[in-house]
């Protein structure tokens, strides 16, 4: 991106003023150059609120979105607090995009208040490394708590939104304070010369994001390690983002 | 009946003299145990009973009906028969356990009424002669004596019969003998005044817990719960139960935890009490703070635990651990949050979904036996065409865990349709033999 010096002066400057002269937490990249660029700061900034919700179907069941934060969670290091209502999360997953389950203490509560208040209580904490919490609402002053407790801890917090029916899901229009809002929708998965399924592939869509763009890709879902991959398609015509497994094998 | 008559009648019979003292002894060592175990605010009732006030400690068991489930559970297992009643009066659940219809009942405030009316009048209490007296009257069941005008049967029977049903009915208070453990760490304040306000209330419960982590601390113990009791004028007691999850002597997090739930409790016309004690405790050592010569360890999280744990009134706190099964609904148990790492996890061999649905559920399927994907399927009225498959991944029913299960096999496939959305659907059965189940087909999850 062309940088003018004195727009990014004053960016430096705003930042400053909303941090309310908190430090800055730094960033978790993606480790893919096409995505990074798009994100303002070059990566999910930690200490910050961020939302994920899943597209079409995945509205519902948040399959995809839940395994996007997942991969998210993995690569920070430390344990990780999950706050659920609903008990469908099945755990083996989460260890296969890297989250082992020696990092994750699940919190099971009745309601959605009790989701939020735990995801308080955790970022509030500071000994985390990062919060998540599957929620269908999330209003502005709720975000905003989430938003200045993960300022204050430096903890990075997901947002899960999942519905209960396709046409709740208009809620995720609604302002909150989150800095970044992703949509996470299925893709048909990478073909292979055999029959049979091969890498899940998923459109990402950075629906919002503050003192950003909006952008979409077409990426490889997380891996055991909660990367996001390039499709191979891609991978294929320009320089390759990480050397190919396949290949490395021959 | 007289002994020689017993013994004709049941041959072996085993004689022993009676001994109150020795069963209210053994009903007190319960008694203990139950406020150990149970809840803060535990009377005997003797000859036979225990009185367990619930309110506030119900769900660190995990509410009302786990809480009776695991009394009943470990009452069995010493080998004592126990009937149990949870209601919101005692006099209520005095009479319910006894001439309930059920080994375990709870009533809510709403069923109190119906539930005590058709309890028989010897479950309130009363003394033999008015029982009896009471019969020829008519008078069977609790119902009909309340329905009785109350001027006559005071004037007949005395104040015993107004007073007893007040008591059941929750318009009389009751207060009762509290069982005290000797061993226990305990500190207490009087108030010359009676004290209500929150503030005032979170001060002193501050000021106790000074107290009682210095008693702690000569005895060289942690707290792993913590009952604060606050006895009001009127006699009654309203308690705060907390645990920890590992043993505790920090006095700022044992107050945090305590002041959380001062909202609670009702002080009424004033609280002249407050009694701390630490009902469990377990051995604390001293620990050398973090030096900047080693490396910093691990942020400690008990605290955070200890919080979430003791506000969740409805929810529960667990970290995920594998076991050794195959079959996806048993393949993780629930280990608690603070556990020692496993270091295992799942084999990474076959993916796995993001959601598991409980139950699976079932679709139509259509599919070339024996081992071919279903080349579409119908969930929830939408039908989906098969794109790409993979499988079968066969999991074996487990014949240890149940006799029903020794030749039940299951076919996992892992499916996407036209939209990429992935599926985990399985069929009953290896598609030939039908003692293998049944080959309906059900999804069992949904990938990512």
């Amino acid at each position: 991106m062309p940088a003018n010096p004195q727009i990014s002066a004053l960016r430096a400057q705003i930042a400053r003023i909303e941090s309310g002269g908190k430090r800055a937490r730094g960033v978790l990249p993606f480790g893919i150059e096409a995505v990074d660029a798009k994100v303002p700061g070059g990566g999910l900034a930690l200490g910050a609120l961020h939302e994920v919700a899943g597209g079409a179907n995945g509205a519902v069941h948040g399959a995809a979105a839940a395994l996007f934060a997942a991969g998210i969670a993995a690569r920070t290091s430390g344990q990780v607090l999950w706050c659920v209502t609903r008990r469908d999360l099945f755990a083996p997953s989460l260890a296969q995009a890297g989250l082992h389950p020696d990092r994750v203490i699940y919190a099971e509560v009745g309601d959605e208040k009790a989701v939020l208040a735990c995801m308080e209580e955790g970022l509030r904490h500071g000994g985390l490394s990062a919060v998540v919490g599957e929620l269908a609402r999330l209003p502005m002053v709720a975000s905003r708590r989430l938003q200045l407790c993960a300022e204050e801890s430096g903890t990075i917090a997901l947002a899960i939104r999942r519905w209960r029916r396709m046409t709740e899901a208009a809620d995720f229009g609604q302002p909150t304070a989150s800095v970044t809002r992703w949509r996470v929708t299925a893709l048909p998965s990478e073909p292979l010369p055999v029959p049979g399924i091969g890498r899940a592939r998923w459109l990402v869509e950075l629906i919002r994001a503050r003192a950003g763009d909006c952008a979409d890709f077409e990426l490889g879902a997380c891996d055991d390690a909660g990367r996001l991959g390039l499709p191979a398609k891609l991978a294929d015509r320009s320089a390759p983002a990480q050397p190919r497994r396949i290949g490395a094998a021959a | 009946m007289a002994v020689a008559k017993a013994q004709a009648l049941l041959a072996g019979l085993d004689v022993r003299d009676a001994d109150p003292a020795g069963d209210d002894a053994a009903l007190d060592r319960l008694a203990v145990w139950a406020l150990r175990r149970y809840s803060p605010i535990v009377a005997a009732d003797p000859p036979d009973g225990l009185r367990l006030d619930m309110t506030g400690a119900a769900h660190l068991l995990g509410g009302e009906e786990a809480f009776t489930a695991d009394l009943a559970r470990r009452l069995a297992d010493s080998g004592i028969m126990a009937r149990i009643a949870v209601a919101p009066t005692y006099g209520a659940a005095h009479g319910l356990a006894r001439f309930g219809s059920s080994a375990s009942v709870i009533v809510q405030d709403q069923d109190l009424e119906a539930s005590l009316a058709r309890l028989p009048v010897m479950a309130l209490r009363l003394n033999a002669s008015t029982t009896d007296a009471l019969r020829p009257l008519g008078v069977d069941t609790v119902g009909d004596l309340a329905a009785m005008p109350r001027a006559p049967l005071t004037l007949r029977f005395g104040p015993d019969v107004g007073r007893r049903l007040d008591q059941a009915y929750g318009r009389a208070a009751e207060p009762c003998d509290l069982v005290e453990a000797p061993e226990l760490v305990r500190v207490r304040r009087a108030f010359a005044e009676p004290i209500a306000a929150p503030e005032t209330l979170a001060r002193y419960t501050g000021k106790l817990v000074v107290q009682l982590c210095e008693a702690l601390e000569t005895k060289g113990l942690g707290a792993r719960r913590l009952d604060l009791l606050f006895t009001r004028i009127d006699n009654r007691v309203e308690a705060i139960r907390a645990g920890t999850a590992r043993p505790l002597r920090d006095g700022m997090r044992m107050t945090r935890l305590l002041c959380d739930r001062i909202e609670t409790v009702a002080p009424g016309f004033g609280i002249e009490l407050m009694t701390l004690t630490a009902s469990v405790a377990e051995p604390l050592d001293y620990r050398s703070a973090a030096s900047s010569l080693i490396e910093p360890a691990a942020p400690d999280l008990s605290e955070l635990v200890d919080t979430l744990a003791n506000r969740m009134a409805h929810g529960r706190l667990y970290r995920c651990a594998p076991t050794q099964s195959e079959v996806p609904e048993r393949s993780v148990r629930e280990i608690a949050p603070l556990a020692p790492p496993v270091g295992a996890a799942w084999p990474a061999d076959w993916p796995r979904p993001a959601r598991l649905l409980d139950p699976p559920a079932p679709v139509e399927a259509m599919a070339l036996l024996p081992d071919h994907p279903p080349a579409s399927f119908t969930w929830g009225g939408v039908r989906r065409r098969v794109k790409r498959a993979d499988g079968p991944e066969r999991i074996f029913g487990e014949w240890w865990v149940r006799d029903g299960e020794l030749s039940a096999v299951r076919d996992y496939f892992q499916i996407e349709d036209e939209a990429g959305e992935r599926f985990w659907l399985f069929r009953r059965g290896d598609g030939e033999d039908p003692n293998t189940g049944d080959h309906r087909w059900y999804l069992h999850g949904i990938f990512a």
